[in-house]
């Protein structure tokens, strides 16, 4: 059990990160209208594309005869980008049709 | 102090995260936070790239990672460039994948990594069962979970939505899939506890089991709920990404997931609410494979064709219009076609308004980007209580391949699956048109009683043909 309590003291700047984070994704989107419930899905499905950085690091760290890091490294990158760029360019358009309404209003 | 500069950029995008969805979520701003978003996510990835470093070792490999970087740019910008409007909800479900399967990955190579360091094997034995190696097992074992389970679960939506796949369930598969998830966690735990001689082949056990698990809790779900399940699998990739961050202690990739994992989470409960049913209903599924068609009595009754010329002199002469758009409006990519038949009648003089269910299509908000693509204005579209307000004062309602969003059985019969879902009241005004492409059930597959109503009067074919011929019908009229 202490060892529980010291890994928590260990990590104590990450998980006040997470319990705090947990109530501001929460506030931050509590009243959007429906209408914006799927662009919004999908700008929050771009954010989490930050895991991109996880694989940057993967990659820029794998030794360059460990031939099975490098593989899955590239992949992960390659995947990652796709979530990042697909996800914000998508997002995108389907915000451009909203503010083209606003104009023709 | 390269690694102090990141540390700095790495809090502006946290910063820009937060806004950037906050901004997401009100209509005036939203477009500027996701670019607001975007400009955070760029600084980080290339922050990371040229000022990582961890105790002396700065990152190599740039050629890959410039390689992978531009061959993932070029896919995805391509496909989301080109991909159509009414594909745009499987487009979203591949792109999370994509993000599950990259925290997978790295949970992967981390864990190799692990297993493979020479002497570090034996260090690794000795601190097998100390709480610093528990913790990090624990997090490469969450994320390669979390993260399978995504990339398999959005793989089967994307089938789902573009048709590719049926729904598919067996007896006593909810039992299956719990087992299921007893049986990856209880590896998970022995593995992490006792850490075996074995654990790289129990390591891949995991995975292919999260893969299986994945698959199997999503294809029972019914079609018309896979928003709902994408929405739920991207705040699951979300958490993939803060097990990522809490691997390498980074700030950016925690926040940015534990951010995408919460809101996530509210924004799938927020849409359960939208159809008036709750998360567990959705998951379990009263729609997927129950397709029992109890109250068919009273509906097997005749209904009645209206011609296309009839549909356009009843539309002509009408003072107030309503549109009902729909799925079907969508699949047959009318709604230029239906925006010029609202210009052709405003012309003539009738007022023509679009009714706007909030779940009408596939995702919500689907039929408001949709009819925005055609130029329509704002003020035309009418939320679903302002629409019920209007009703007993239109004249004629057009139901351009809308199905359940209509169906009274959601008022009427508390034995239908969406028994409670709020519905639009067309049948309070005074004349009801409906363009089907046939008399088959909607995507919930139950019968809707409307189409046997008197008022009402059915228009086969498909919607932008259909809109196509009214729209000449009403200007020889």
């Amino acid at each position: 059990m202490s060892s529980v309590f010291n890994w928590i003291h260990e990590h104590q700047a990450m998980i006040y990160i997470v319990v705090l984070m947990i109530f501001v994704g929460i506030e931050v989107i509590g009243s959007v209208p429906s209408v914006l419930h799927t662009p919004l899905m999908s700008g929050a499905n771009a954010i989490h594309g930050v895991v991109i950085i996880g694989a940057i690091i993967v990659m820029g760290k794998a030794e360059t005869d460990n031939y099975l890091a490098l593989a899955l490294g590239f992949l992960a990158v390659v995947l990652g980008t796709l979530n990042v760029v697909g996800g914000f360019v998508v997002t995108d358009r389907m915000l451009e049709m909203f503010s083209k309404k606003k104009k023709s209003s | 102090m390269e690694i102090n500069i990141l540390s700095f950029i790495y809090l502006l995008a946290s910063v820009t995260f937060i806004v950037g969805l906050k901004m997401l979520s009100h209509p005036t701003t939203a477009r500027k936070g996701n670019a607001v978003a975007a400009a955070g996510m760029t600084i980080a990835i290339f922050g990371t790239i040229f000022l990582y470093n961890d105790q002396g070792e700065t990152l190599g490999n740039y050629g890959w990672i410039f390689g992978g970087l531009a061959i993932g740019t070029i896919l995805g910008t391509l496909s989301a460039k080109r991909v159509k409007m009414t594909a745009m909800p499987e487009m979203v479900s591949l792109f999370n994948g994509m993000g599950g399967a990259c925290a997978a990955l790295i949970s992967i190579v981390e864990f190799d990594h692990l297993m493979h360091l020479d002497g570090m094997s034996g260090l690794l034995m000795v601190l097998a069962g100390s709480a610093a190696v528990q913790g990090f097992l624990l997090i490469i074992l969450l994320g390669l979970i979390i993260g399978s389970v995504s990339f398999a679960g959005s793989m089967v939506a994307w089938g789902k939505l573009n048709g590719s796949l049926r729904d598919f369930s067996f007896r006593g598969q909810q039992a299956f899939n719990i087992g299921l998830l007893l049986l990856i966690l209880g590896l998970a735990t022995y593995l992490i506890v006792a850490l075996p001689s074995n654990a790289l082949l129990l390591f891949y056990i995991i995975f292919g089991l999260s893969i299986l698990y994945g698959i199997f809790f999503v294809f029972p779900i019914g079609g018309a709920d896979m928003p709902v399940v994408i929405s739920l699998l991207n705040s699951f990739t979300g958490v993939a990404a803060a097990c990522g961050g809490f691997l390498y202690d980074n700030k950016v990739m925690l926040t940015g997931g534990i951010l995408v994992g919460a809101a996530g989470t509210l924004l799938t409960i927020l849409m359960c609410k939208a159809m008036n049913r709750s998360l567990t209903n959705v998951l379990i599924g009263a729609f997927g494979g129950n397709t029992a068609t109890a109250s068919a009595g009273p509906s097997q009754g005749a209904y009645k064709e209206i011609s296309l010329s009839d549909a356009a002199v009843v539309m002509s002469y009408a003072n107030k219009v309503m549109i009902v758009p729909g799925y079907g409006l969508a699949v047959a990519q009318a709604q230029h076609a239906c925006h010029e038949l609202e210009k052709i009648l405003s012309a003539k003089g009738v007022e023509v308004s679009y009714a706007i269910h909030p779940v009408a299509g596939r995702m919500p908000g689907h039929m408001n980007v949709l009819l925005a693509e055609a130029d329509v204005s704002y003020e035309k579209l009418l939320e679903m209580e302002q629409a019920n307000e209007e009703f007993s004062t239109t004249d004629v309602v057009l139901i351009l391949g809308a199905n359940d969003v209509v169906n009274p059985a959601a008022k009427s019969d508390p034995a239908s699956p969406i028994y409670g879902m709020p519905i639009l009241d067309v049948e309070l005004a005074k004349h009801v048109i409906v363009n089907k492409r046939s008399m088959k059930p909607g995507y919930a597959g139950i019968e809707n009683d409307l189409f046997f109503r008197p008022k009402t009067s059915m228009l086969f074919g498909d919607a932008k043909k259909v809109l196509q011929d009214l729209i000449s019908e009403v200007k020889n009229s």
